[in-house]
């Protein structure tokens, strides 16, 4: 009611340092987007080379941020809003490469479908923003401002290809689906801030501390919040029964954009969840935990058994993606065994490993399949991998190795990621989930194979030569070639990059 | 010694496959080459361990051991024993056999290439101490005899590799999670967690209930590679569709890989759960042995029929390794190398019948002794071999495993004994539809035995028939090992195995 007194409203202080992977990801994007407001159109590439650098930036402020929570540990920032550890930094890399390589993967295409512009590498940098926040969120409204930084983006993106009708109705239905999750999200928020007084996750739990431990918010409306938040993040990764927009969203948004929207959004969403679920909910975890269980089980099962029946591979790769983060829920559900306690066990560095991983693989798998959807985006069906083992051996070999990586062959990265969460599993005698979830991939590796089979086996037929040839420009060339390699590497050597997680 | 001769074993095939990758398709000659060099140089390799051996040790020989994934305690550890040396010298010995011997007929460099990367996994299965590394490459083969299978086999190859593919991998599904299972459950006895072979078989003690759990994990993949009784049914789609020389290399080594788990994985890591499972494990490996003599009688197709028979007799190493007497598990360790050499010929034989009729039916063959009789000389040996008649490979081994399984499992050795006989009618009338009588028009032309054929066929006949007459030098090299592993047993189950007064033999 009336104006405040400057030194009434003293801002939080901000170690701005910690935040500068984020600030450079900001600075990028609106500098793309004046100067190229500004100026006529940039020359071939540089869009993609500026978004890139941009991603390399971030990437690089991590290394130093990194060191420095090596020395003084985790804090919080900006008034404890947010967490400055080592998952949010983890996260921060997983996005930034997930940008660096989704940018190499969009350069040519928009060129191919006649839609260059700054448009989308500038959504590229915005959503990663949000999926920063989203990673280091101490505090319920900050994690949902990062949602909706996150997908508010990837509608636009999802709905960017503007000749392909598809490309408009995945937008939509995207957006419809999303906003009904944020609405979720929101009022589990607010059943949440009834239950507890606060947002903010550490007030969370200390507010059950300080109450009498029989009624520790086990109230009917505190339980609901629990749900509804529940419900908000599996939709955000993409867990079954929560799953539906993922199939159509996946296959008629502009190939990259489903790349970025797979890795990307995919690892934002799982450290928020473990964020929510083990720093702010830990008291609730007996409650929660079935319900994680089984979410888990129906991900690997449903989109396994999904993925097989499929015959479009972009929707193959969607209920894989399905899969894979059950395979991640599995992990997710080892760590709620230790929810609240000070040894966190295997389990969030299982899944953040996992998340990584399957970053680098799922783009480097969606950038083979951008090359051969061939100009128009639309030639995603099995028949058009056919004869790609003959003309392009090559292409066909590093589209081979990430497929047998995503089905969990050993000597791949995709093996090591499984590997984790199924010892994470196990540790906790989480026996039965681990079984399943194995034996799901087994099903799911048929639908490698069956793309594996058409690239290599399948006979040709009539037509197929006046397809249009499969073009590798060299962005994308770099783009598969840097994930095939990261997946041998980590096949082969994976202690370093185990003993970095977090 | 410091050589490390058994990581050699597994990097020279992987080299070879690399470098045969990287010639261009110009050069076909230079492809062959180099894929047999480097295939001949693992088979030199190979006898080098051989002959490096210590015949009385019972302990693992030439093991190297060097970290690999420390968070998870995991190492590059390698190391060979009676039970493994002689599958390691078969692997080596077979490989370059088929690669110089067994013409793909297309796209030579793909398939020399898969080729090379399979032997490097069977090695490497082979000789591999720690769980984590045995799975990579018990795994990891799958890959290129899909890829074998599928690329250069017949009609219904892409049904065949697929389920192949399938039906191992839900085996390995099971060991992943009991492979780590028993390692988190080791840490308490290691002290730090370890997925070495040795130190959790000698060290850990599981609870009854929990080891049975964990040897059933392993075991479900074992039976499936085997194949045991019932889960064998990818095995005869596999073998028809692969390629000639894929069934061989899969006859030969790839089904070793499950009765050698068993042995390796099962018994000597979970002693207690294998004498507990023995009722089950011995009544499936005897069904094995009658289906697969029954089924093999009824087939047409004359490669179905071998493959029918692999399951008989692999039905009989699986007998031997659950009888738990030293004689048994010697002549199933034995007999593992014995098919793998005559069924691998028999197969080869039935690829060069093929080659020359374009057809494996039985009732479309007639009377080829009389056109061809070098050629049905050399099918003669390798059946009498395969049906075990004394003086060649096959008897020894399967004589022991029914010997030595007579006290422990008398009576399953009773019915299981039938499976000889059963073997001499269903190969013995195949041998006599197709070899016998008058050739009609279509065999009329039947070409004999090439120079090259026989040259290919001549290493296979004269182990066949060295091992019959003098299978001492094996045995010696053998039984060390599997003794030490019945009292392994016994030191850590109530089984006591019965004392045999051993003649020499």
């Amino acid at each position: 009611m009336g104006v405040f007194a400057a030194d009434t409203l003293q801002g939080p202080s901000v170690n701005w340092f910690a935040l500068s992977p984020l600030l450079v990801m900001l600075g990028g994007a609106m500098l793309l987007l004046v100067l190229a407001a500004l100026t006529p159109a940039w020359p071939k590439r540089w869009y993609a080379t500026f978004t890139a650098a941009v991603a390399m930036g971030s990437f690089a402020m991590c290394f130093p941020l990194w060191h420095r929570l090596d020395i003084e540990g985790p804090s919080t920032l900006v008034g404890a809003a947010m967490h400055f550890d080592k998952t949010a930094v983890w996260v921060t890399v997983t996005i930034s490469v997930a940008v660096f390589l989704a940018a190499l993967v969009t350069d040519d295409y928009l060129r191919r479908e006649g839609l260059d512009g700054p448009e989308l590498y500038a959504m590229y940098l915005l959503a990663a923003i949000g999926g920063v926040v989203m990673g280091s969120a101490n505090d319920l409204i900050v994690l949902f401002l990062g949602i909706e930084i996150l997908s508010i983006a990837l509608y636009v993106m999802a709905a960017s290809h503007r000749k392909r009708i598809e490309s408009q109705e995945s937008g939509l239905k995207y957006f419809v689906l999303g906003g009904f999750s944020s609405a979720f999200f929101l009022y589990g928020v607010a059943l949440v801030y009834n239950g507890t007084g606060s947002t903010n996750f550490d007030a969370i739990v200390n507010s059950v501390n300080s109450t009498i431990p029989s009624e520790k918010g086990h109230e009917a409306l505190m339980l609901a919040g629990v749900a509804f938040l529940l419900v908000g993040l599996a939709f955000k990764v993409a867990a079954v029964p929560f799953h539906f927009w993922t199939p159509d969203v996946y296959q008629g948004a502009p190939t990259p954009v489903t790349a970025f929207m797979a890795s990307a959004a995919k690892a934002a969403a799982f450290a928020a969840m473990l964020r929510v679920l083990l720093l702010a909910l830990p008291h609730w975890s007996d409650d929660y935990r079935p319900v994680v269980w089984a979410l888990a089980a129906l991900s690997v099962v449903v989109g396994s058994v999904m993925a097989v029946v499929q015959t479009n591979v972009k929707r193959m790769l969607a209920f894989s993606s399905i899969s894979h983060a059950g395979f991640m829920l599995v992990g997710v559900e080892a760590a709620t065994h230790r929810a609240g306690q000070p040894e966190p066990g295997d389990g969030p560095s299982s899944v953040l490993l996992y998340t990584l991983i399957y970053a680098v693989l799922v783009i480097g798998t969606f950038a083979v399949v951008t090359a051969v959807s061939r100009t128009g985006d639309a030639a995603t069906d099995l028949g058009s991998f056919r004869g790609l083992g003959k003309n392009r051996p090559v292409l066909a070999l590093a589209m081979t190795v990430l497929l047998l990586a995503q089905a969990g062959v050993p000597l791949t990265s995709g093996f090591i990621a499984k590997f984790g969460v199924i010892w994470a599993a196990v540790q906790e005698r989480s026996y039965g989930i681990a079984v399943v979830a194995m034996v799901a991939a087994v099903i799911a590796a048929y639908l490698y194979l069956r793309i594996m089979i058409s690239m290599w086996i399948a006979e040709p037929e009539s037509g197929d030569g006046g397809r249009e040839s499969v073009r590798t420009p060299a962005y994308l060339t770099i783009a598969i070639a840097l994930s095939v390699g990261f997946t041998l590497l980590v096949g082969l050597f994976p202690d370093w990059l185990i003993s970095l997680a977090p | 010694m410091d050589f490390p001769i058994l990581t050699l074993l597994v990097l020279v095939p992987v080299a070879g496959s690399l470098l045969v990758a990287l010639i261009s398709n110009r050069q076909p000659d230079l492809v062959k080459i180099t894929a047999l060099l480097s295939s001949v140089l693992t088979a030199g390799l190979s006898i080098w361990v051989l002959t490096a051996f210590e015949k009385n040790q019972d302990g693992f020989q030439l093991v190297s051991q060097h970290p690999w994934i420390q968070t998870w305690g995991i190492s590059w550890h390698l190391g060979i024993d009676g039970i493994s040396i002689f599958l390691v010298v078969l692997t080596g010995v077979l490989f370059p056999l088929v690669i110089a011997g067994v013409d793909p007929h297309r796209d030579h460099k793909r398939y020399l290439a898969w080729m090379l990367l399979l032997e490097a996994g069977v090695m490497g299965s082979f000789v591999s101490l720690d769980l984590f590394l045995f799975f990579v490459f018990f795994e990891i083969v799958l890959v290129p005899m899909y890829f074998l299978i599928g690329g250069w086999g017949y009609d219904d190859r892409v049904y065949a590799a697929t389920k192949f593919f399938l039906f191992t991998m839900v085996g390995s599904a099971f060991m992943l999670v009991g492979i780590i299972a028993t390692a988190v459950l080791a840490k308490a006895d290691n002290g730090n967690v370890t997925f070495d072979l040795v130190k959790i078989a000698e060290n850990a003690t599981f609870a009854a209930s929990t080891g049975r759990w964990l040897f059933f994990a392993f075991a479900i993949a074992f039976a499936v590679k085997v194949p045991l009784f019932p889960l064998h049914t990818w095995l005869p789609d596999a073998h028809t569709q692969a390629p000639t020389g894929g069934s061989v290399i899969l006859a030969g080594v790839l089904l070793k890989l499950g009765t050698y788990g068993l042995l390796r994985f099962g018994v000597y890591l979970f002693p207690e759960a294998a004498v507990w499972a023995r009722p089950v494990f011995l009544t499936l490996a005897t069904i094995g042995i009658l289906w697969g003599a029954i089924a093999a009688t009824m087939q047409t197709d004359l490669k179905r029929l071998v493959a029918y028979s692999s399951v008989a007799h692999l039905g009989f190493i699986v007998l031997g390794t659950f009888a738990l007497t030293a004689q048994a598990i010697t002549g199933g360790v034995l007999q593992n190398i014995s098919h793998g050499i005559s069924t691998g010929a028999l197969f080869l034989l039935v690829g060069m019948i093929y080659e020359r009729r374009h057809t494996r039916e039985i009732a479309k063959l007639k009377g080829l002794q009389k056109v061809a009789p070098v050629f049905a000389a050399a099918f003669m040996i390798v059946m009498l071999s395969s049906i075990g008649v004394p003086g060649l490979n096959g008897f020894v081994g399967e004589f022991l495993v029914l010997i030595g399984s007579f006290a422990t499992a008398r009576w399953w050795v009773v019915v299981a004994a039938t499976g000889v006989i059963l073997a001499a009618l269903y190969l013995l009338w195949a041998y006599q539809r197709v070899f016998h009588g008058e050739p009609d028009d279509d065999n009329r032309s039947f070409p004999e035995l090439k120079w090259k054929e026989g040259m290919l066929l001549l290493p296979f006949i004269a182990i066949i028939v060295f091992t019959g007459v003098y299978p001492k030098p094996m045995l010696d090299r053998i039984e060390p090992s599997v003794n030490r592993l019945i009292e392994h047993v016994e030191q850590h189950s109530t089984w006591q195995a019965p004392v045999v007064e051993e003649g020499e033999g």
